[in-house]
């Protein structure tokens, strides 16, 4: 009778199989087109560990230990795992009040109650201590280690630079960092951090539905181990920058020494500075807000790189070459100076007094305004050029040579380029080539729109010991065992310059330190050569100024040294630079006087002696 | 008939048994007793013999399930149909029983302690039923068109199933449920199975859309059809008796799921509804199984190397969940074959069963695919979040070994009763 009903065989047959095929379909689906499981899976057991590896060390150039790291500890909390805890107790341990104590407990819930977040970060090794003793009455709470930057000396900060927690906006441009990770912010932290941070490692470990560690994921197959940073060696003389920041206490400006052979810079002091160490670890945040809003000093401002200065008198120097260089001035050209240098109107670039007419030499020594006036006027007025506007392009690119008007590109971030203005900025001042060589005048002894860095001023004095070229300045001479020093640091630049011109600019300069503005300051047992310059400055008392190098046949040092609002080049700069030059060279200063008054002196609240506010080089009616 | 039973003899107990039937079940449960293994792997039991784990102990369980099928097809086909009624007194009888004296695991008061094993008699329960309907229907003069024979046979299924809804095993009651495939292959009017399909889909919309809008759906759906009628007298009465029971459903519905039904119960209904999405609460396991097999894409992790069931986020796994292993260690390629082997005996069962010349044979084999048919759709439906999470084993592959023997049972009688069919001439 049910044969009747045989053909139903067909549609329970159908139905049995439209249900596994609707299985088939959902399994293709859960498996192979959508993501989402196999990452939940992932999510579920696998916690990856990071080993942070023990960033690079960074050496001085005599082989002292500058930078180095030492044990820190993160507080972790699982929240999950938190029970009872002696809230008190824990808030006494790491100096919070309750309700920060819930706050962060709350904040590492929000994450994830099963998984570890940080709840005190960088613990010092003294702290750890104590907590480490109280540790097992916190369940849930444990300690993982990382490591804290640290400073042997308290110096360079500037340069050294910090670390710091990566931002959201790294991570998100750089997948190497992680939320956590430190990363340079400043110095030569940042700009060798590929160098100094090593690669990380990293440990999967599994965990059970328990949280419980079930040990290796695939037995460590895909683990790999972190690799130390690379050590810097830098070529900073630690003495060195540790005296020229105790000759700048108090005083606004900097000192930049560099090695004329190699380019190596021996010291770059910013001051006001600060104790590199005040950044570092749980109390940098704090630290830098205050270094930050110190307006008066404004500390984290590295002045060696990023402030312009007009270069004042110490700027003839280039006159002197470019002039010889151009064919408008010789060895004996003489120019009579009577207390100045005409510019119509009445008015006058004054000058001192001294014996005139003086050859090239003599006007070096003498600083003579009104000598360079009419050698800048002969450079532009030079009539092989069709225009003073061929002839003023001819000029600037003559002192960019020099490397000024651009960064050099040295190896540590923030410089700035300096300024050399361009014809189109005079067009825009005076109308389109309605300017003529009086109209820029101000150029000649430094003044004006000109704008150079310390750091290049003592580049300028290297490339001139050195007889017209120069190497790229930079801190780190090697990096690692092997001298893998970047290539741009070992080209040479060429000044626009012949070396036959520089003798007598030279020996300009050594007059300089034997009978001329440098005379107070020099030292009988070295041969130095120096250039004062008196910068005027809008804002207030004119910048001490000083470049140097020496010994004069066989120069090992050139310096430039800045002292902000500290009138004449030869009362502040000179003498520091002088100090600084027989630190480096002598290894102790015997000048004891010298060194005492120029420690002692205070540039930013002190109140200085009438007769030492510079007038010098200023643009007079 | 001499010249048979030579051959017979000659042959013995493996003559003409349907090796094809017996290839799928021996490769399901070896399926089940490596992913057993797996699913419960310990390191400090590798051996897949240790004796005081569930892969040791579902190893005697197989043997044991292999010595029953083979004690099966000695014992003489007749037996099964001639005791039938027996047999499925005798496993009401203890199903009762378990009731008064049984031990309670998992909330369900269904178990029998013999010696260190639990022994559970509604897996049994279904077989005596399978065996009880299959010889009703087979009785002359039975016609399930009839409503007294419609009555008697909904009886048999219903009643075991009530008994076991009584122990709290909501999972094991609604297989019984599966038999009314058996009806329906015996002649009952095709409504009946497809309200079992309309029934829970509305249901589903009762818990899903306010009441109201439903009435008014349905309202709309009657009356259209209504209108694309004949419209005489009887469609009319058709039209308001069906309306009228559809809002009574959908109310009924309703109200059990939110009063009657356990908060458990509900929850997990929510869940698969998608309205419930606390994936700590109710909706873990599901969550959980769906990361486990989703994770396994298209080869899977690899024998032992599936994290989400090896580290216990997957609850059950060597039982209810056992399908999870399967699809995070052999990913797609695994789980699809598992699935293709349940089709390939379903599909043989219901063939085998069509060429039977008993009735008793053919409704038998009918029960036989429903019933495994039920506990693949709802375990699987139930892993991937397809359906509720009830607790009902996978053939032949979960963990456990009540629920093998019962199911070696259920296939080894009817493997017997194929084997015999020439002789009923």
């Amino acid at each position: 009778m049910e044969r009747i009903y045989a053909d139903r065989k067909y549609i329970i047959i159908g139905f049995f199989l439209l249900i596994g095929l609707v299985f088939l379909i959902r399994l293709f689906y859960i498996q192979i087109l959508v993501d989402k499981y196999i990452l939940s899976s992932n999510n579920n057991v696998l916690r990856y560990m990071t080993q942070y590896p023990a960033r690079g060390l960074v050496f001085d150039r005599n082989g002292k230990l500058l930078v180095y790291n030492e044990a820190a500890y993160d507080l972790m909390v699982i929240p999950k795992q938190v029970k009872n805890p002696d809230t008190m107790a824990l808030c006494a341990l790491i100096g919070i009040d309750k309700q920060e104590f819930i706050n962060r407990l709350q904040k590492a819930s929000n994450f994830s109650p099963y998984r570890p977040s940080i709840f005190e970060a960088q613990i010092t090794r003294e702290n750890y201590g104590y907590l480490e003793e109280k540790l097992f009455l916190f369940q849930g709470f444990f300690v993982q280690s990382r490591t804290l930057r640290k400073y042997t000396y308290p110096i360079a900060a500037h340069t050294l630079g910090y670390i710091g927690e990566a931002n959201p906006d790294l991570i998100a441009r750089n997948s190497y960092y992680k939320s956590g990770d430190y990363v340079g912010i400043s110095g030569i932290e940042k700009s060798y951090e590929d160098i100094l941070r090593g690669k990380k490692g990293l440990k999967i470990r599994v965990y059970d539905v328990l949280n419980r560690d079930k040990g290796s994921f695939r037995e460590g197959k895909y683990d790999t181990t972190s690799v130390a940073g690379t050590n810097l060696y830098s070529s900073l003389d630690a003495d060195l920058q540790a005296y020229g920041e105790l000759l700048m206490t108090n005083k606004k400006g900097s000192i930049v020494a560099i090695e004329p052979s190699t380019g190596e810079i021996l010291c770059i002091v910013s001051s006001p500075a600060y104790d590199p160490n005040l950044l570092v670890g749980n109390i940098r945040k704090k630290n830098y807000t205050q270094l930050l809003l110190d307006t008066v000093y404004v500390p984290l401002f590295n002045r060696a790189l990023m402030a312009m200065y007009p270069p004042g008198s110490t700027f003839k120097l280039v006159d002197a070459l470019i002039g010889q260089q151009e064919g408008v001035l010789t060895p004996d050209t003489r120019y009579s100076c009577n207390g100045g240098f005409p510019i119509g109107n009445g008015k006058m670039v004054a000058c001192h007094r001294h014996p005139s007419p003086l050859d090239l030499i003599g006007a070096i020594q003498t600083s003579c305004n009104g000598y360079f006036c009419r050698v800048f006027k002969s450079i532009i007025d030079n009539r092989i050029y069709a225009s003073t506007r061929k002839a003023y392009e001819s000029w600037r690119k003559a002192v960019m040579s020099f490397g000024f008007g651009k960064k050099l590109g040295i190896d540590i971030p923030g410089e700035a380029n300096g300024n050399i203005p361009t014809p189109a900025y005079y067009d825009k001042y005076h109308g389109k080539d309605r300017w003529r060589s009086m109209s820029i005048i101000s150029l000649a002894i430094g003044q004006g729109e000109i704008g150079i860095t310390p750091i290049q001023l003592a580049n300028m004095a290297a490339a001139i010991s050195n007889k017209g070229w120069f190497y790229t300045p930079h801190i780190i001479r090697a990096i690692g065992k092997k001298d893998s020093l970047n290539q741009a640091f070992m080209q040479k630049h060429l000044l626009a310059v012949d070396q036959r011109y520089f003798d007598v600019v030279i020996e300009g300069m050594a007059n300089v330190m034997t009978a001329g503005t440098g005379a107070a300051v020099k030292l009988d047992s070295i041969t130095m050569c120096g250039k004062t310059g008196t910068a005027q400055n809008p804002h207030g008392k004119n910048h001490s100024i000083f470049i140097a190098f020496a010994p004069k046949d066989n120069p090992q040092i050139a310096i430039s040294v800045v002292c902000e609002n500290a009138g004449f080049g030869a009362t502040w700069a000179a003498p520091i630079a002088s100090l600084m030059i027989e630190k480096y060279l002598k290894k102790q200063v015997k000048r004891k006087e010298m060194e005492e008054r120029m420690i002692n002196g205070n540039l930013i609240n002190g109140k200085l002696p009438e007769s030492e506010t510079g007038q010098g080089n200023i643009l007079q009616d | 008939m001499e010249n048979y039973r030579k051959v017979r003899q000659d042959k013995g107990i493996f003559y003409r048994i349907d090796w094809i039937l017996v290839a799928i079940y021996l490769g399901l449960i070896l399926i089940g007793w490596v992913n057993i293994y797996a699913a419960v792997y310990d390191e400090n039991h590798h051996n897949i013999v240790d004796l005081t784990q569930k892969y040791g102990k579902q190893m005697i369980f197989i043997i044991a399930a292999l010595i029953i099928g083979l004690g099966t097809l000695i014992i003489d086909p007749k037996f099964f149909s001639q005791f039938a009624y027996f047999i499925y007194g005798f496993f009401l009888f203890l199903l009762i029983l378990v009731i008064f004296s049984g031990r309670e695991i998992a909330g369900s008061k269904g178990w029998f302690a013999i010696g260190g094993f639990g022994i559970q008699p509604a897996e049994f329960a279904k077989l005596g039923t399978c065996l009880a309907l299959a010889k009703y229907l087979s009785t002359m003069d039975v016609d399930i068109r009839k409503i007294q024979n419609l009555f008697v046979a909904s009886a048999i299924i219903l009643f075991p199933a009530l008994i076991v809804l009584l122990q709290h095993d909501t999972g094991s009651a609604i297989v019984f449920l599966a038999l009314v495939i058996v009806l329906y292959r015996a002649g009952l009017t095709g409504i009946v199975p497809l309200a079992f399909l309309v029934l829970p889909m509305l249901g589903i919309l009762a818990l899903m859309i306010p009441k109201l809008i439903l009435v008014g759906i349905l309202a709309l759906v009657v009356l259209g059809y209504y209108f694309f009628s004949d419209r005489k007298i009887r469609t009319i009465l058709i039209s308001i008796v069906l309306f009228f029971s559809s809002v009574g459903f959908v109310f009924s519905v309703n109200y059990s799921v939110n009063h009657i039904l356990e908060p458990h119960q509900r929850n997990r209904i929510y869940v698969l509804l998608g309205q419930d999405t606390d994936l700590k609460g109710a909706g873990y396991n599901v969550n959980q199984s769906l990361i486990a097999i989703g994770s396994g894409k298209l080869f899977g992790k690899g024998f032992l190397q599936g994290t989400q069931t090896k580290y216990n986020f997957v609850p059950e796994q060597s039982t209810d969940f056992i399908f999870c292993t399967i699809g995070e260690e052999r990913g797609f390629v695994g789980s699809a074959i598992v699935i293709l082997l349940y089709m390939g005996l379903f599909v043989r069962i219901l063939l085998l069963a069509e060429r039977q010349r008993s009735r008793f044979g053919r409704f038998y084999g009918y029960g036989v695919a429903s019933i495994l048919f039920f506990h693949f759709a709802i375990n699987i439906g139930m892993t991937l979040g397809l359906v509720p999470v009830i607790g009902i084993p996978l053939p032949f592959i979960s963990y456990g070994g009540s629920s093998l023997w019962a199911f070696t049972l259920l296939l080894f009688i009817f493997i017997r009763q194929d084997s015999y069919r020439y002789e009923l001439i």
